[in-house]
């Protein structure tokens, strides 16, 4: 494909035409939510926010700040939230056959489109889905450095034993896309894909909060009003 | 202090990887809260494994609740559950 894969990935699941019937409650309350929490935020913080990354694209110095979003701001959080609502909204309640898969995959791919595709793991993640929707096969990963798979990671000097071996091929398993990279290589992934990581479960228990509350609260109103109704005795 | 390169490498200097580690050392909370002077690379990687696999492990479980949710607020027939939502923002 032309396109980089999480630029297709991205169009796929934002285009209509998937075909996915997402339940109308859902939508909607997912929608409104999202209407509502958006408000919160001050439409100048996002808008400068996003001009002043504009800005900054130019600058070589910048370079280094808008190749690693920062994942601790509230500004990338709420994008996230924003973009797993959306994605949440249009999964079909209940029809996979473990919907708590789905969201985590759903999850999963809103973070690393959030990445912008800066990552390997980011790329890793959009990549796997991809290959595993349309391509029956496996495909072989173009080898990017097949000339030293592994001899950087023995020689490094006092981090050669075996055990850090060991540790330093788990860890490159731990994080998407780094099977075959380089020490340094997983180091650097590990560092923007542990914050990243962090603002996801930060970003989902807010939105598990919101939606519990709201629905806990409307849940109690209802069983409140019915005990109200009931309670009233009948007049003859 | 020797530094051995490895043949056909980028030129991976070893204060680049200490740099990497020290970063790294700082992300996870394990270590951050010890004393930072003394923990090995070893340590390090463990820890991070660790703190991953947690992190993976709340996110899994978070959206098996969330998808506990969404399913029985389908159920729910509030509209007035919406609006007062909405509201509460």
């Amino acid at each position: 494909m032309s396109h980089p894969p999480f630029l297709s990935a991205f169009n796929l699941t934002a285009g209509r035409e998937q075909g996915h019937i997402t339940h109308p409650r859902a939508y909607l309350e997912l929608n409104i939510i999202e209407m509502a929490s958006s408000s919160m935020i001050p439409n100048t913080e996002l808008t400068r926010d996003s001009k002043r990354r504009r800005k900054k694209k130019s600058q070589l110095r910048q370079q280094e700040d808008q190749s690693r979003p920062k994942w601790k701001s509230q500004a990338q959080q709420q994008i996230y939230s924003s973009k797993l609502r959306q994605a949440l909204a249009r999964l079909n309640m209940g029809s996979p056959p473990r919907p708590g898969k789905a969201v985590r995959e759903a999850a999963d791919r809103v973070l690393a489109v959030t990445a912008k595709g800066r990552t390997r793991w980011s790329r890793a993640i959009l990549t796997n889905r991809l290959k595993l929707k349309f391509i029956k096969h496996k495909r072989q990963r173009p080898p990017t450095r097949s000339k030293k798979p592994r001899l950087s990671v023995y020689r490094l000097k006092g981090k050669g034993s075996p055990a850090v071996q060991r540790k330093v091929k788990f860890l490159g398993r731990l994080v998407p896309g780094c099977r075959k990279e380089p020490l340094p290589v997983i180091l650097e992934e590990a560092i923007d894909y542990i914050p990243a990581l962090e603002m996801q479960v930060r970003a989902m228990s807010a939105l598990f909060n919101l939606l519990s509350s709201s629905s806990s609260s409307s849940s109690s109103s209802s069983s409140s009003s019915a005990a109200a109704s009931t309670s009233t005795p009948p007049s003859s | 202090m020797s530094t051995r390169r490895s043949r056909g490498s980028t030129r991976i200097s070893d204060d680049q990887i200490i740099e990497l580690v020290s970063k790294l050392r700082q992300l996870v909370p394990e270590i951050r809260n010890r004393r930072s002077d003394k923990v090995s690379a070893s340590k390090v990687l463990q820890e991070t494994c660790n703190y991953i696999r947690s992190l993976h492990r709340e996110v899994s479980d978070l959206s098996e609740r969330l998808s506990q949710l969404l399913t029985t607020i389908d159920a729910d027939s509030a509209e007035a559950g919406i609006i007062r939502s909405l509201l509460n923002q």
